[in-house]
Order: structure tokens, then sequence, then C-alpha cells
């Protein structure tokens, strides 16, 4: 048999991804005895060049991480969908935007001037700002178009399937592998994670009825290790998102952030933690509520911390 | 502008606050024809993600209306309301969505006066704000 031709490649993501792929461990010999990587620009020496001259369909399946923010992501985007036969928006800046989806919030005007001239740490008293074209000497130099609004791949191009989490966890990585590797595909549009529900029924702490009172930040107190963290006030996403990691971090302290997207049927992840939340809040006074509230100080970026760009409401609107 | 007919999609309680429209109507009592009203069951059924998903859908603002506070037919069903909604109204001034868009309040069964006062204030808001475009290209300023 042939061996599989596996492209691999990076948008705007943070490299997470990439050190998640190697974490497999030894599987990685059994992924290199049956697949050869074609274009893996963080890893071997190819270029985009390489890629244009490949037929059509000639890769066998790409898995493309980070978010689409920029022309040269959309462009890699449709290059690698032109050239594969199986494109997967392969962990959670591809499938929903993620961090780089935070950005949201604003737009590229508000995004430059606050990195290239309101930092405090920043010089630049001729406002010098990054320019798609510059030229030089030597010619004309091209960046790539920073554009105001991130999007995930699957709102770019047709994407095959997806694989949640920030980064995926290894078992989930080598579910998807596994499924390419023995052909043994799922329906086209499946999230490829173990099967589960929420968080919530990996995690080992014991729950009760919830009813808090207030709403603590993590480094505000120290929780009981073996009760669930929301009831303790924590802010923990667990309860709208799909397990499949074992609930790493509720088990080490930390609240769950979200990472792996809404669980299976829904849509808009951060709408039902914001309903969550509320529904546990254990008061009937409007003034007691709001200042119960108000120890969500961030209730958007918390509830789509890793979904923005997916979500319903999928961008803040900017005053002109 | 002038042209402008706001889209409001009202959340309605089945018991107090359906039949305060009701009334309004068997009353006679004019008020905007702006509102789209769906019927719940109680105001505690109504979960962010409807309000989210009314404005992504085309709506310029979304009404939600419940049995006052201690006249819920389910006990606390409005009470869960306010919470969420206190929350949700938050969450909505961060993604930069006007205040005005959005309106909890309380009508009960015998209210028809006060169903057509908020149709016709939140109507009368959502126009002065122009319409609602959920989706903006790359382009937007």
């Amino acid at each position: 048999m042939p061996k599989l031709k596996i492209a691999l490649y990076w948008a705007a993501s943070c490299g997470g991804c990439e050190i998640a792929t190697l974490a497999i461990g030894d599987k990685i010999l059994r992924l290199a005895e049956a697949a050869e990587i074609v274009f893996w620009p963080v890893a071997i020496d190819t270029k985009y060049a390489d890629v244009e001259k490949m037929a059509d369909n000639s890769i066998d399946a790409c898995l493309f991480n980070g978010a689409i923010r920029n022309s040269e992501n959309e462009h890699m985007a449709r290059l690698l969908r032109k050239k594969s036969k199986i494109l997967i928006a392969y962990g959670s800046c591809s499938y929903e935007g993620c961090i780089p989806g935070l950005a949201n919030f604003f737009n590229a005007r508000a995004i430059l001037e606050n990195t290239y001239c309101e930092t405090a740490s920043t010089d630049n008293p001729a406002k010098t700002m990054p320019q798609p074209t510059v030229i030089v000497p030597e010619g004309e130099l091209d960046l790539p178009v920073f554009y105001d609004t991130v999007k995930t791949l699957g709102q770019t191009v047709a994407v095959d399937y997806f694989v949640p989490g920030c980064p995926p966890e290894e078992s989930t990585t080598w579910l998807a592998l596994e499924a390419l590797l023995s052909g043994n595909l799922p329906p086209r549009g499946t999230v490829i994670a173990p099967p589960s529900t929420a968080v919530c029924n990996e995690c080992p702490r014991i729950k009760h009825e919830k009813k808090i009172k207030a709403f603590h930040r993590t480094y505000e107190i120290v929780p009981d290790p073996d009760i669930c963290l929301l009831e303790q006030g924590i802010l923990c996403c667990g309860v709208g998102t799909r397990g499949g990691c074992g609930a790493l971090c509720p088990k080490a302290g930390m609240p769950c952030t979200g990472c792996y997207g809404p669980v299976e049927g829904v849509r808009d992840q951060g709408s039902h933690l914001l309903s969550a939340w509320a529904s546990i809040i254990d008061s009937n006074d409007p003034d007691e509520i709001k200042n119960i509230l108000d120890g969500i100080v961030d209730p958007a970026g918390t509830a789509y911390r890793y979904s923005l760009p997916a979500a319903m409401i999928n961008r803040a609107r900017m005053q002109p | 502008m002038n042209d402008f007919e706001p889209k409001i999609v009202a959340f309605l309680c089945n018991w107090c606050s359906y039949r305060g429209a009701d009334l309004a109507g068997t009353s006679r009592i004019k008020c905007a024809a702006n509102v789209r009203a769906i019927r719940v069951m109680c105001s505690g059924r109504i979960e962010p993600a409807f309000i989210l998903r009314a404005f992504e859908l085309g709506a310029d603002g979304v009404l939600v209306l419940g049995c006052h506070p201690g006249d819920c037919h389910y006990a606390e069903g409005n009470y869960k309301a306010l919470r969420r909604m206190e929350l949700l109204k938050r969450t909505l001034a961060q993604l930069g969505i006007e205040e005005d868009r959005f309106r909890l309040d309380w009508v009960s069964a015998s209210e028809g006066d006060k169903f057509s006062r908020v149709v016709n204030e939140i109507t009368e808001k959502v126009r002065q704000l122009g319409p609602y475009k959920p989706k903006e290209g790359n382009k937007v300023a």
C-alpha cells in the first residue's frame, strides 16, 4: 500500500498544536511507517511553492491548525483545501477561533494602534505601522493584510473533520490519526474526540446542588480539593464544555476554561456557560444579584474564551 | 432612515405576559406592530442563546417579558430569568450591542396597557438606534 501523504500547517496559532502532534509519543513511529509528510513548515524544509506545484487532491489529509486572521492564512487555507482530499481543522484555533479569536472584541486598527503606539513600553513617536506593501531600494516588499475579523477554518473553506482542544490531548490526536491511517473515517463534519458528554462527567470532584453567594477568581481562594470548583464560586467551564480531556484542569485544582468547545449538539458554548453560571446564583434580590455578578469581571471573554469567532454573535461591533 | 421599521422579537411567558399581550389586543389598545411574539411556558425557560440567536437572525431588538417577581406560575422561574438576563446584558455590552436593544420587564395578565407601553418604548428606542447588523465583513471599521 502506498504511504498516505500528510500535510501539517499552522495559521494564526501559538505553536502548541505542533507540539501536541508530537505528544503522541512512540505512536509517531507508526505514523512515520504509514505516512509520508509532504509539507510541515515547522519541522521540514518545504516551501509554499512546493505545495502550489502539487496536483489537486494529491495530499491525502491535511491537519490545519490556527485561525484565519490575515491574507496569508486565508491563501494557505484555500491552497491546502484544493490540494487535500481531507482537510482537518486541528485544535481550537482552526475549529472555533480560540485565543486569537478574542481579537474580535476589537478591530485591526485598534489592535495595531495598541501594539505599535499605545503600550507603555513602546517608543514610536513617528507612529510607524506595518503596511501591506513598502518600497525599499531593493524593490517592493509585501506583508500579509491583517484582517479586522478572525475567522475559523470552517468559515473560510469547507472542512471535513474537527479536532477540539487547546491543544488537543494525545488521545484525541491519536483518534484522528488512527482514523486516517485505518481509513475507517466517521461521517464528514464529525468533531473527532473521545466519546463523552461534558467535562463534569469526567471530573472526580464531588458535586452537590449548586447555590453560590459569590464568584471568586482563582488567586482569591484556596479551593477545597475534593468539591466541585463551581460550587465553590470559581468560574469553571466544565458544565458547558465537551469532555475528552479527562478533566485535567479541575483535577489539578484549576477551573476548566472550555478549550474542547461546546458539548455535542450545542453551537454557542459561551451563551450556555452564561446561562449555567447565572442560574446557580443563590439570590432573588435584584441588587444582590448584581453584586454577585460583579464577581464575573469579564463575562464575554470568559464564556467565549475559545469560541468567539464561532459564536452566534462572532464579533463586537465597533463604533465607527 | 425614515422607512426603517424595527423587528422586535418578544419572548412572552405563557401565564402572565402572553395574556397581558392578549388583553392589550382584546381591549383594542393601540401598540406598535413591530413585535414578533414567541410564547414560552416561563421566562425561566429563556436561555441567553435565544436572544443571541434572535439578533443573529436579524432582530433589531429583543424583549423578554415574565410575571412580576413573586407571581411566577412556577414560583421562581422569573428570578432565574432575572439572573440570566442581567449577566447577558453585561455580555451584550461587551459585544457592542446597545443597551436599548434588549429589555427584560414584567407584565402581568391584567396589564394590557403596560404591555403596549413597553412595546412602544422599545420600538421607538430601536428605531432611533437604526438596524442591527450582526455579521459584518472584514472591512468593518
